[in-house]
Parts: structure tokens; sequence; C-alpha cells
């Protein structure tokens, strides 16, 4: 064995699994430090509960079925709002990009809606549909709407109008442009639309649920701080987090399955 | 590849090829071999854009199957004029007319960017140029056959970003050939390649042409392409055609011989001494 082969062998020594986990050095590290903080007693558990405390209160709840049944009730509220909200911005996004008329119709009313902080309808939400689930679906919809609405419109309208062109000359039907030419086009715009609506998403359930609900991740929160249950509301803050990642890598998921043929999505 | 496919035919069929075949080059040696393509005349044609009168008054007869080039300073007109010819703008004034009815797929053009969909594969690109064929069973037989014709058999199932300039423009050419259009229409279509990749492109282009047999009809600012490729080079001035010159050079041409420089020299003064003028 030459010199050379035993210095080249520390670099074939990396494994490729260590690169997906480099992502979690910090969060794991936060979690070590904090630990430790909580401990040796540089921060009170009154203040901040240990990681250890909030895993138990977690098994706790877990147990009891109330967690499980919670995470649910906010994830199915997420969703189905979502789907809502998304729907419809997806559907006005496509109307305003595709038909003159119907932009000059709608955009400027949609653009002076968008302008109201949509948090700020909660008192008239509440007003309007009480606490129940359609007051937060109502939210989130909302929420939702906006991001997707402005991403959808300003994909079909960036659409290469060469493209477009060229499909003409080829025969293309009005259908088959759209389904071959300008929603694949728009596409990528549409996914960025998409993440920022996630977002959103949990931000409105989150407040929506906390004022008004009697059940859900947000209403678990502040009956704990009714409690005084500190651990079991730095619990429901890490399961947002946790919720939203997962939010956010599905999406991303689903952009590296469509958007295969872009080049910033191919196998470098 | 190329002779063991020859030899594997019956002799009688290489005899009667070669002696009866009915589109054999006798009537033009170096034209093609035997022409699909469609006549084109074009009379008393004028197009404006608000008061810019692009082209006034233009009137061209082309024979089916011509390879004609026209050339002119940028403004001119004569992307205008190919795109008339093409359909892509209405025409104001005039006709232009094929002697014949025609279908949307005898009709192709080709343009500087090959404007391919980035998120079709390259094979499905070529499927998009069959026009209403697409959907036929044979789609994906034919765009492979085009796909060979120029030379990228091997990237069918690659995404069009990976291919370099040149491998892009092809895949177009395939596109604008998988329908065997008639009428061919180019506007500029090497402009944004490198000098060997037009070389190799320009080449590319007599072969098909000379296979298939279309009208051809190229938009160009390069005067060295247009003597090279063209049976016939228009001149647009101030958009009428102020010289009509025929390339009589033999097929496959020589780049560079003197004859084909001559002509190039004379076209170009035409070009600069109207520059003199304005």
């Amino acid at each position: 064995m030459s010199l050379i082969d035993s210095i080249s062998l520390p670099r074939s020594f990396r494994l490729p699994r260590v690169d997906g986990l480099i992502q979690w050095i910090v969060p794991l590290a936060i979690i070590a430090i904090w630990q430790l903080a909580s401990v040796t007693g540089f921060v009170p558990t009154r203040v901040l509960p240990a990681p250890s405390d909030v895993v138990l209160a977690g098994w706790k709840l877990l147990l009891s079925g109330e967690l499980v049944r919670n995470i649910w009730v906010s994830f199915w509220r997420a969703s189905i709002g979502f789907l809502i909200g998304g729907s419809i911005g997806f559907a006005f996004g496509l109307a305003n990009g595709l038909s003159q008329l119907s932009a000059r119709l709608t955009d400027t009313t949609l653009q002076m809606v968008r302008n109201v902080p949509h948090l700020a309808l909660i008192p008239l939400v509440i007003l309007w549909f009480g606490i129940d689930e359609s007051a937060k679906l109502f939210l989130v919809a909302l929420g939702v709407f906006f991001p997707i609405y402005l991403n959808t419109l300003h994909g079909i309208r960036t659409v290469d109008p060469q493209l477009i062109e060229m499909g003409r000359i080829y025969g293309m039907t009005d259908g088959e442009l759209f389904r071959r030419v300008i929603f694949p086009g728009a596409l990528p715009s549409i996914f960025v639309g998409i993440r920022f609506a996630l977002g959103i998403m949990w931000l409105t359930l989150i407040v929506a649920e906390t004022i008004a609900a009697s059940s859900g991740l947000g209403y678990m929160a502040m009956q704990a701080r009714e409690f005084m249950l500190i651990d079991v509301v730095v619990l429901s803050i890490l399961i947002y987090a946790l919720l939203g990642k997962l939010a956010d890598s599905a999406s991303r998921l689903l952009e590296r399955l469509t958007l295969s043929w872009h080049p910033a999505f191919q196998k470098r | 590849m190329q002779t063991a496919l020859r030899t594997s035919l019956p002799e009688t069929e290489l005899a009667s090829r070669a002696n009866f075949a009915p589109h054999a080059r006798v009537v033009r040696e170096d034209g093609p071999v035997q022409t699909n393509g469609l006549p084109l005349s074009i009379r008393g044609l004028r197009k404006s854009f608000g008061d810019n009168e692009v082209l006034r008054s233009i009137d061209l007869h082309i024979p089916a199957g011509q390879f004609v080039a026209i050339v002119g300073k940028s403004g001119c007109g004569k992307s205008t004029l190919l795109r008339l010819i093409a359909g892509l703008d209405k025409i104001d004034a005039g006709s232009i007319s094929f002697g014949q009815d025609i279908q949307p797929e005898d009709i192709r053009v080709m343009f500087q960017e090959p404007r391919l969909l980035p998120w079709a594969r390259v094979l499905a690109n070529v499927e998009v140029g069959l026009g209403r064929d697409r959907a036929s069973t044979d789609a994906h037989a034919r765009a492979e056959k085009a796909l060979i014709e120029v030379g990228l058999a091997d990237k069918r199932d690659q995404w069009p970003s990976v291919l370099s300039g040149g491998q892009k423009q092809r895949v177009a050419l395939g596109r604008a050939l998988v329908s065997r259009p008639r009428v061919l229409a180019f506007d500029e279509p090497l402009g944004a390649l490198d000098a060997l990749t037009r070389i190799s492109m320009q080449r590319l282009l007599e072969r098909v042409w000379r296979d298939q047999g279309f009208t051809a009809i190229l938009v160009t600012h390069d005067v060295a392409e247009a003597v090279a490729l063209a049976d016939r080079v228009l001149v647009i001035e101030e958009g009428r055609i102020a010289h009509d010159v025929t390339v009589n050079a033999a097929r496959p041409r020589q780049r560079g011989s003197a004859e084909l420089a001559g002509l190039e020299g004379s076209i170009l003064s035409h070009l600069l001494s109207a520059d003199d003028r304005t």
C-alpha cells in the first residue's frame, strides 16, 4: 500500500447517509444545551421545562389519547381549510390568468380584500360562525387563498409567449395548450404559492384555535396555560414546528416529483 | 451501416432504382431528389405595423422544392415576410397562394430559439410537431424516425435542459420535419449557434432538404450561409425585393470556393451600398 492510498482513505470513508443527518445537528444540539441548562438550574423549570419533562408530558397525553385526538383535529382543520381556500385561489388564478375579462372584473376587488389582515376578521368570524368548525375553516381558507391565487396568476402570466405561439403553430387546441404548455409552465410558481400558503395555514390555525376553540392543538396549549402546565405549552409549540416541517417536506417531495424536468431539481 | 444496408438489397432492385426510378435526379442534378414541396406565389403583398410600412408590394414566385434565402439589413422586413408566408401574422393587402388547398401540417416554421417544451422529453417534443396526428398510433414511430434524421435518436428520453444549443435546435428541426411539411420556413435558425455548430447544422439542413424535397425559405443575416445553402438569394431593402440572385453552384457545395465567395461579395456590396444611400 502506497502513501497516497492511505492518505485518500478518509475521504472515501464519508457515508452518504451522513448528509441527510446534517440538517438535524443544530436542532439536536439546541435540545442538548437546553436540557443541560435546565438540569443545572441555569434556567428555572417554571420559565422553561427541561426537554425530558416535555417528552414525559407528551407521553402522558399520548397514553390518555388526548394528544392524538387534538393533533388529528388540528390536522383535519388545516387540510380541509387548505383544500377549500387553495382550490378557490387556484380557480381564480386560472380564470384571471387566462381571461382578461375575468381579471378586469375581479382582480381589483381581490387585491383590496388581500390588504385586510385576515386575522383581523376573527371578531367578525366569531359573530358569524360562533366557535364551531366553520369559523376555523373559514379563516384558514381565507389565509391560504391569497398566496395561491397570486402565484397561480403570476405563473400563468409569465409562461413564455414564444412557447404559446409555438403551441398554436403546431395546431394545439385551447385545452391542449393549457394542459401541455400553460399549466406545466405555471407549475413552479404555483408550488411557491403552496409553500407560502402552508406557512399561513398553520399560523392562522394556531391563532384561531388559541382564541376560539374547544379542541385542537391551540386549545390544548391554552388549557395548559390555565393550569400552569408549562411543559404541555412547550410541547404544543414543538408539535407545531414539527407539523410545519412535515407540510413543507411533503410539498417539496411533490415539487421534486412533478418538476423533474426543471434544472433546479435534477440530480447533480 | 450504409454499405451493409445497400448490399442487403437484391441486385435487381438496385438496378431498377438506378435506371427507372421516376424521381431519379435527372431533371436537376443538384436540387432535391424528388420534390414534395409546394410552389409559392406572392402578389402585391403589403404589411404595416401602425404607421410603419414594413413590406410595400412584394411580388414573388417560388417554384416547388426551391431553396430560397432572404437577406437584408435588420428591420428590412425579411422576418415579417417569413411570418406572413407561415401564416403567423395577418396580411394587410395582396395574396399568398400555394397553388392548392393546404393543411396546417404542410407548413412549418423553425425559429432562432428552439422553443422546446422544457417539461417534455425530447421524443414528446418532436411528437408535438405531428399537429393533429399527435394522437395517432404511429406517433411514437414517426417521431423516432424524425429524431434519427436529425441524428439524436440516443437523446429521445432526455430533458431539453441537458442538451447543448445545437442539439436543441436539431430537436426543433426534427419537430418541424416530423409532419413531412411541404414548405419549411426558417427564421434565422442558426443565428444563436457558434461557428462550428452552424456549419454542421447548415449541412444537416441541406441534407434534409435534399432528402425530403420541401420548399425551403431561409431568412438569415449571414450572406455566406445564404449562398452556401440556397438556389436563389433575395435581397430585401426597405420592404421591397431589391435583388434576386440565382446561385448555380453545384451541390454539395465547397464552402469558401471562389465561386461562392464572389457571389457573397457582390450581394454584400448590394447591401452595403444600400446602407451608404441611407
